[in-house]
């Protein structure tokens, strides 16, 4: 099934993309596995998604740990930690 | 109430249009954010930021911030709360943020404005970059900013 994948910040610039649509294979359950998915699909994702201690992500517009379920999700974004404020 | 916009605000006439909103309210704390002029830079002094570009994720961004100020009213009695972010191209001196809270007295109001703060620092998904003389880079988080978050958590 497609979803919506976001990227903000350097994440963005190292994929060089803000948004793609992508379809996950099924054995992709959690946003981890996604993350190792991504990571074959160019080297820039794999770039991008190097050091996973500066990957936060988001399910459907809300804050998940990596090793959530990725569920029904229409939307996942993925991010460094924030830095608002 | 939650604002989240890409031009500047006036921190004056936003307070006292919430004081105006909230004249039985024994106590209002307010915090303003300003952008800094300088980066602390690594084995040397500092440099000066000439500009800042604040990136943020369209509708998670009302959605958490919201979700922040549910959480304090569920903490603390309060009457009101207000918060205001920009997003962006900003420079030196401009507000960035705004936090209002009223409350009856006052350790509510200021508890309520630090948490709003310390949570937003941690979970609103805005990202900064700097513009110095050295070139543009992104703002890293600071270790400080989630252990002042953590302190809010609750058993």
């Amino acid at each position: 099934m497609a979803v919506k994948v976001l990227y903000f910040s350097w994440i963005k610039e190292k994929v060089g993309a803000g948004e793609e649509l992508l379809s996950p294979p099924d054995s992709v359950e959690t946003v981890s596995d996604f993350v190792d998915w991504l990571r074959t699909q160019s080297p820039a994702h794999d770039s991008a998604f190097e050091n996973l201690k500066q990957i936060r992500a988001a399910v459907d517009q809300v804050h998940v740990p990596l090793e959530s379920r990725i569920g029904l999700a229409k939307e996942i974004a993925f991010f460094p930690p924030v830095t608002g404020g | 109430m939650i604002r989240v916009q890409g031009t500047p605000f006036d921190p004056g006439a936003e307070i006292k249009s919430f004081l105006g909103r909230n004249p039985n309210s024994g106590g209002i704390a307010t915090f303003i954010g300003q952008v800094r002029d300088f980066q602390p830079v690594q084995n040397s002094s500092s440099s000066e930021v000439t500009s800042l570009e604040l990136e943020h994720y369209p509708g998670m961004t009302e959605k958490e911030l919201e979700r922040i100020v549910e959480d304090s009213f569920t903490r603390w009695p309060l009457d009101d709360a207000l918060v205001i972010h920009l997003y962006g191209q900003l420079k030196p001196g401009d507000s960035i943020v705004l936090v209002c809270t009223a409350a009856t007295h006052r350790g509510d109001a200021f508890a309520s404005c630090e948490f709003i703060m310390d949570w937003l620092k941690t979970k609103a998904p805005f990202w900064k970059r700097e513009q110095t003389q050295a070139g543009t880079t992104w703002v890293d988080a600071r270790a400080n900013d989630t252990e002042r978050a953590d302190r809010w958590a609750k058993d």
